[in-house]
């Protein structure tokens, strides 16, 4: 990169070159956008935060019936709002491990049964008062107990005692997991004076803001914790406005009405980029669309149909058309790049030879039917059609049955044997494969019953060995692969935009929306 | 007492009648609704045992008619319940919503009202020939255009090329007046272009229908010029329809902008509404039902009360 673009683009960061201006000498000087784009990010960064002024957030996903209280946080707005004024044990690190947020460090017993998390000393509340190891203890009790309705629920389930031991914590579990620090990362965790049993709502925490109006729904003013431990937070006030309505959303960020937004609209996502100070950042997630097929049912049950249908996909075609390139291709298992003990398999092709070849043997003959919704996942019709078109080319038949939304989670999904589904991806592999590919999963969807599978799992959660974990892993997904009932053709990525007023984006954080929902306190106002 | 009394005293019963019943229909519709109210807040997760608790919690038990004297005579006090989803009570998380949409309501009648009634009368003055033609054929298109296109419209070009208004019509209590106005102004824009058009027209027919009797034939005989006839003269006779499509507007300002409240992400009774109905906030619902209901009774009681007020032949009882 030559000295004249650093120098351009420091002048650019300094606010004394507008980000148009440097783009269009950029191109003259022979850039393109994206590396031009490219070089700014990594000066500003390079400068470094700015402390001050206001980030406003336009976000999807907020409802005048939510409330403030972490164990009942179900969307995108309630991610964000909590995330400014609480904070759990731990938390995912930008790299994908785990680094301590409340607990200072923790460790694990040698059969990953007993877990000690070390507290943070002189950690206050915004009303003052000091973070203790009771308080965790009762925090985790508020969300297991019996009569609870918190959306940890299900994570809480394998812990069979939580206890203060000083100012450490100590969890008992039934069985090995040596995945709990990602379980504690859970964003309904929050820990909150007295565990929150009094008053969940009152968003009292330990985060880096302090909420001074909430209106459901509408819109949430923080400002800046005087008393923040740590190193978060660098707008003064963060405000964050509830905009359901995708063109509205963008609008907004356009008009400079605000300046972050989630969820663009990959089919517009294109045309929002032109604009010049705005850019639109995509992260790949673990989130994907899929077609599922019940393993016990025919013709399914027989794996020379399920393997004709996987190669009778396009899925480069999925990614292109139907997310509009802002996605990866999938390889028919639930785990991708963004799980922290990924091993890239061999990526199956679409191959109409290789399709007709396992559709013979199997003795098949006659249509294969397919229902779906745009309830399952955004552009799910074209999807299906698409995916019979290729079948076609395969010289497989396909139906496509247009169910309606209205119903489709309770009537189609996980009752018919093939349909089109979503699914949001889990923190780990245990956890994704718990949840939906074990035969006694709670949402075993694909009817997927392999005991090797089933066993590989349970001593997987045991293993302390990263190495030997992560080759379980990537066993388990091989046999979903060239067994399971998922096809999984795309991973789609969150699509997310800022105006040029604020910097520190980065792309690629896994987790949650907006920088695992961190963009609030990590994004900074440029001068 | 005098029959003008009389017959304001027997409208003003018959619009409380009209409610009464109308509260019944709110509330049998959500009975019969299918499932009832405590399955649909537990979804698919319901037990016998948390059913039949939350049952009881409701009071789903009693018999209908005795629940509905109780949300009757609560509703009467004041008392609309509380929200099931929040628990947060109904009264006192409509009242700063319904005063939302009151006040963009208010804005829009009066951008709305005078600029109709305005255009409806150059209409007359004009008649057959292009003003005329020309204000037809605009509030025509504008009537028959979505309102959500016509938001986005406006949103694009106002909003996002111009930037002389925002996008977003959020409005808090920390705001003056002045920057309230500014919030709302786009959302006024497109409520006052989904009005116009009845409204003017509405003006113009009856204007003219006043136009054919034989007293403007007399006016004209005078020599008073058009302005003056139609000003003076027909305008005055026409006053009681005009009166009736400004409330039947004003009204649909009030109850019929949910689209828009979505749309500029307005805090007002719309959004509020939706987002209850969407998870079977029963309550919530039944009390906008009512609210909504009263609104729209009333509005229509004070156009019937403004007809038989200007109406000389009660005003003067033989």
């Amino acid at each position: 990169m030559n000295r004249h673009m650093q120098y351009l683009a420091s002048q650019a960061v300094a606010g004394k070159l507008s980000r148009r201006d440097f783009l269009g000498k950029a191109a003259a000087l022979g850039f393109t956008a994206v590396s031009a784009n490219l070089l700014l990010s990594s000066t500003a960064k390079a400068a470094g935060p700015q402390k001050g002024g206001t980030i406003r957030l336009g976000l999807q996903g907020g409802s005048t019936t939510d409330s403030l209280d972490p164990a009942l946080v179900t969307n995108t707005v309630g991610l964000m709002v909590t995330r400014l004024w609480g904070e759990t044990l731990v938390e995912l690190a930008e790299d994908g491990g785990i680094e301590g947020k409340l607990a200072e460090s923790y460790e694990a017993s040698d059969d990953a049964k007993t877990w000690t998390f070390k507290l943070r000393s002189g950690v206050t509340y915004s009303n003052g008062q000091n973070v203790t190891a009771e308080d965790v203890v009762k925090t985790m009790e508020r969300h297991s107990g019996e009569d609870t309705k918190s959306g940890a629920l299900g994570i809480m389930r394998g812990i069979k005692d939580v206890r203060a031991d000083g100012d450490s914590v100590v969890f008992e579990l039934d069985s090995p997991n040596a995945d709990l620090p990602y379980l504690l990362a859970d964003y309904h965790l929050i820990i909150q004076p007295g565990g929150g049993m009094d008053d969940p709502a009152a968003a009292i925490g330990t985060g880096p803001y302090i909420m001074k109006s909430s209106d459901m729904g509408v819109r949430f003013v923080a400002e800046k914790n005087p008393n923040y431990w740590g190193d978060l937070g660098n707008a003064d006030t963060v405000e964050i406005i509830v905009i359901n309505d995708d063109t509205a959303r963008v609008a907004a960020l356009q008009s400079g009405q605000v300046d972050v937004i989630d969820r663009v609209p990959p089919r517009t996502a294109k045309l929002v980029e032109r604009a010049p100070n705005i850019t639109v950042h995509s992260t790949s997630a673990a989130g994907h669309y899929v077609f599922i097929m019940h393993c016990n049912t025919a013709p399914f049950d027989n794996n020379d149909v399920r393997l004709a249908l996987k190669y009778g996909i396009n899925r480069q075609e999925m990614v292109d058309k139907i997310l509009n390139g802002y996605g990866t291709v999938g390889n028919d298992t639930p785990i991708n790049a963004s799980y922290p003990m990924y091993t890239e398999l061999e990526q199956r092709q679409f191959d109409p030879d290789k399709a007709m070849h396992h559709l013979k043997k199997s003795g098949h003959d006659g249509a294969i039917l397919l229902r779906t919704s745009d309830n399952s996942f955004p552009g799910a019709p074209d999807a299906s059609a698409l995916f019979q078109q290729s079948l076609a080319g395969a010289g497989i038949k396909l139906d496509v049955k247009r169910e309606p939304n209205d119903g489709y989670w309770s009537e189609v999904w996980n009752a018919k044997p093939f349909c089109t589904s979503y699914w949001g991806g889990r923190p780990t592999q245990d956890q994704m494969f718990t949840t939906a590919y074990l035969s006694t999963a709670d949402w075993n969807d694909t009817r997927f019953n392999n005991e090797q599978f089933d066993q590989m799992l349970v001593a997987a959660r045991g293993e302390l060995d990263v190495a030997k974990r992560t080759q379980m892993y990537a066993d388990m997904s091989t046999i979903l692969r060239d067994e399971g009932g998922l096809i999984c053709p795309m991973f789609n990525d969150f699509v997310e935009a800022t105006t040029d007023k604020v910097d520190g984006f980065v792309e690629g954080i896994p987790g949650q929306v907006l920088m695992n929902g961190y963009a609030a306190s990590k994004l900074w106002v440029k001068a | 007492m005098s029959p003008i009394v009389k017959l304001l005293a027997q409208r003003v019963a018959l619009s409380l009648l009209l409610l009464l019943l109308i509260s019944v229909v709110i509330f049998a519709g959500t009975i019969v609704l299918p499932g009832d109210v405590a399955q649909s807040i537990l979804g698919q997760s319901a037990t016998p045992e948390a059913l039949a608790n939350l049952r009881e919690e409701l009071g789903v038990n009693d018999p209908p008619v005795e629940r509905y004297f109780a949300w009757l005579f609560g509703a009467m006090q004041g008392d609309l319940g509380t929200a099931l989803t929040s628990g947060q009570d109904i009264a006192e998380a409509l009242s700063s919503r319904f005063w939302n949409t009151l006040f963009l309501a208010f804005w829009a009648a009066v951008v709305a009202v005078p600029l109709a009634i305005f255009l409806g009368l150059l209409a007359v003055r004009f008649k057959d020939r292009w003003p005329d033609k020309l204000i037809s054929a605009v509030t025509l298109a504008s009537i028959s255009i979505p309102e959500f296109l016509i938001g986005y419209v406006l949103m694009y070009f106002i909003a996002v090329q111009l930037r002389w208004a925002p996008s977003v019509a959020m409005i808090n209590d920390s705001m003056n007046l002045f920057e309230k106005l500014n919030a709302i102004a786009l959302p006024v824009a497109v409520l006052t272009l989904v009005v116009l058009a009845h409204m003017m027209r509405m003006t113009r027919a009856a204007i003219l229908n006043v136009m054919q009797s034989a007293y403007i034939e007399t006016a004209e005989l005078k020599g008073l010029n058009a302005f003056q006839v139609i000003y003076r003269h027909a305008f005055p006779n026409a006053i009681a329809p005009i009166v009736n499509v400004v409330m039947l507007n004003l009204a649909y300002l009030v109850v019929g902008v949910v689209v828009i409240e979505v749309v500029f992400v307005y805090p007002g009774m719309g959004q509020y509404l939706v987002d209850h109905v969407s998870k079977r906030d029963v309550p919530v619902v039944q009390a906008c039902g009512l609210i909504f209901a009263a609104v729209y009774i009333g509005l229509n009681m004070v156009a019937d009360i403004v007809a038989i007020l200007s109406n000389p032949r009660l005003r003067h009882p033989k």
